[in-house]
């Protein structure tokens, strides 16, 4: 019963979306048949297209951003004892309980202040969306990759130290192997993120760079058409498999190699 | 002469406060088994990770083959472990495992192959190559760390606790395996243990360790029949001390007298003790005979008492003898049940007078 309860008002309103996504009908209220009308109407706007590929493009240098400075962020953590390390790990992980609007208003400001270039050649106009995508990103890279190292066997290390590797090859072939599936989980978290971000997004954003949950949200406020539907549930279904997949590697490759 | 592989002189070792070994010399030789025991906590484990390069000696000096080891990091050093956890790499095959010394070391891959078969097959893991560790038993999983140690053919192989993560039945299964391919590689084995019974039944010498300090360095009998000092013979096999004080010297012959029933006995051997000194008089439990079951030499050492309680092992009974007049002290006797000649044995409650001959007793300073 409370399984039920639970399920239907989660997602009650998700599958709504989606079925009326489906809706033959301009206005967006009642059902009026099915059609895949809306669907071909989305993939033709070239504005909708335009939002997509910036999303993807910011998407793909924030993930790769945040992973080297995130995995970096949780090696220093593990490896090394310095002062105050407490309150560094504290700092790092602010950007993840700050209001995101918070977030976007101080970024709007720092950029201003600095005097951030607005007109920049592709792909550096997408630049400040992507630093701020960076800034909330790492800090969750940086807690699963500290989580994963948390769990490494040093012994392990010292084994291939004994058998005469040196550092570079104990990271190639000990630490890496070892951290492949958080990188997976943790890449694939900072893509999610940066794909459905609004709030931070929509104070970086200008005429020519705009995102898909932008666009939506722009679209909405002309009319609510099945048009609108269609974009979201092309974004949900991105989402949902990008976390599926997360979660598929996180089970079978981790629990492959370590049972206990 | 034997030659050193290992020679530490000096070597100590503090973490903040704690002297985690003091001032330690020690000579381990070329192709012998060497084991070093002590109870947990006694440094024998910072030795180990000091002789593999874990732990960087505070004073000191560590010779391998004669070549001061200061400056050369455990990947440079003719040393591999098996660790205690075994530590394999759990993403890699059997094979992979035992090739990663080789590979590490850019060996030729035909090379590598031919040499990962032959020492599988001299562990006994032929066929097992591509499994993962966790798909093998506990003494596959011991085999195969031995095998990724053993295929650098180092000049010494330290293994720490190898025995303590098995069953009591492929513990000894393994300690065969261990003596055997000690002597087919002729590679210097030092093996750390807290259990006796292991480094008695392995090692060619033994270093016993205590607070940080080594107490003795002897062969497995030498330790157990001449313990240098009561530690030492506390902690190999078991013994029964009295608190006495030394009376007589008469070249290697003394005279001791108990300090609260005044019994007096003779003990021979070798000793530094001053007459009027306190000391411990120790006696192995199976050195000693109950007077009525044998015939009594008259210038045997005999002491009376009654039978308390009676443990029963099989093919011996322990009795615990609580001494007449010593209160205190409860003396066990080990007797073993083919030794007697005649039928009676004693049960709880009997008076009975112990004895033993004055060479099977050695005396400690307190």
């Amino acid at each position: 019963m409370t399984l039920c309860c639970t399920i239907v008002f989660l997602y009650a309103p998700i599958i709504v979306l989606v079925i009326f996504s489906f809706n033959d009908s301009r206005r967006n209220v009642t059902w009026h048949g099915f059609t895949f009308k809306y669907y071909e109407k989305a993939l033709q706007n070239n504005n909708l297209i335009e939002a997509f590929f910036n999303s993807l493009s910011i998407a793909f240098f924030n993930t790769l951003f945040s992973l080297i400075l995130g995995t970096l962020t949780a090696l220093l953590l593990w490896r090394f004892r310095f002062s105050y390390k407490s309150v560094y790990e504290g700092i790092i992980l602010i950007p993840i309980i700050i209001p995101e609007i918070c977030i976007g208003i101080a970024l709007l400001v720092f950029f201003k202040l600095c005097g951030w270039p607005n007109d920049l050649p592709w792909p550096l106009n997408l630049s400040k969306i992507t630093c701020a995508h960076i800034l909330f990103s790492f800090p969750f890279v940086a807690v699963i990759i500290r989580a994963r190292l948390a769990t490494f066997n040093l012994a392990q290390e010292e084994a291939a130290l004994d058998l005469g590797a040196n550092h570079k090859q104990i990271f190639k072939n000990i630490l890496f192997p070892h951290l492949k599936s958080a990188l997976v989980v943790s890449s694939l978290l900072a893509f999610t993120l940066s794909l459905d971000d609004f709030v931070i997004t929509f104070f970086m954003s200008g005429p020519e760079t705009t995102t898909v949950p932008l666009k939506i949200y722009s679209m909405v406020r002309f009319s609510v058409t099945p048009e609108v539907n269609a974009a979201s549930t092309i974004l949900l279904l991105i989402t949902i498999a990008l976390a599926a997949i997360a979660i598929w590697i996180q089970r079978s490759w981790v629990q492959e190699v370590e049972k206990p | 002469m034997n030659r050193s592989i290992v020679q530490l002189k000096g070597i100590s070792k503090n973490y903040g406060t704690l002297e985690a070994i003091k001032e330690i010399d020690l000579d381990i030789f070329k192709g012998e088994f060497f084991s070093i025991i002590g109870p947990s906590g006694c440094g024998k484990t910072t030795l180990l990770r000091v002789l593999a390069g874990f732990e960087i000696p505070d004073s000191g000096s560590l010779y391998i083959e004669n070549i001061n080891m200061q400056n050369v990091p455990p990947n440079k050093r003719s040393i591999n472990m098996v660790f205690q956890s075994y530590a394999l790499f759990p993403h890699m095959n059997v094979l992979d495992n035992v090739a990663f010394g080789l590979r590490v070391d850019g060996v030729a891959r035909d090379e590598q192959s031919r040499r990962v078969k032959s020492m599988l097959s001299l562990v006994k893991l032929s066929g097992l190559e591509n499994r993962l560790p966790h798909q093998l038993s506990g003494g596959q999983l011991q085999r195969v760390a031995l095998a990724r140690a053993l295929i650098k053919k180092p000049q010494v192989l330290l293994l720490d606790e190898p025995l303590s993560a098995l069953d009591a039945k492929l513990r000894n299964e393994m300690r065969q395996e261990l003596i055997r391919l000690q002597k087919n590689l002729g590679i210097t084995f030092i093996l750390i243990t807290h259990d006796q019974q292991e480094a008695l039944s392995m090692a060619d010498r033994i270093a016993v360790m205590n607070d940080g300090a080594i107490q003795q360095v002897a062969s497995p009998s030498d330790l157990y029949e001449f313990p240098s000092n009561k530690f030492v013979a506390d902690f190999i096999g078991s013994i029964n001390f009295i608190g006495c004080q030394l009376s007589e010297k008469d070249g290697d012959v003394f005279k001791v007298i108990t300090r609260i029933s005044k019994d007096a006995f003779t003990v021979e051997g070798n000793n530094s003790l001053r007459i009027g000194q306190d000391c411990w008089l120790g006696i192995r439990p199976e050195k000693i005979n109950f007077e009525d079951a044998d015939v009594v030499n008259p210038n045997h050492n005999k002491l009376s008492g009654v039978v308390k309680n009676i443990t029963y092992f099989g093919q011996a009974s322990m009795y615990h003898v609580e001494v007449t007049g010593e209160k205190t002290a409860t003396i066990n006797v080990m007797e073993n049940h083919s030794k007697r000649s005649s039928g009676t044995t004693n049960e709880v409650g009997d008076s009975v007078v112990l004895c033993w001959s004055t060479d099977s007793t050695s005396l400690f300073t307190s």
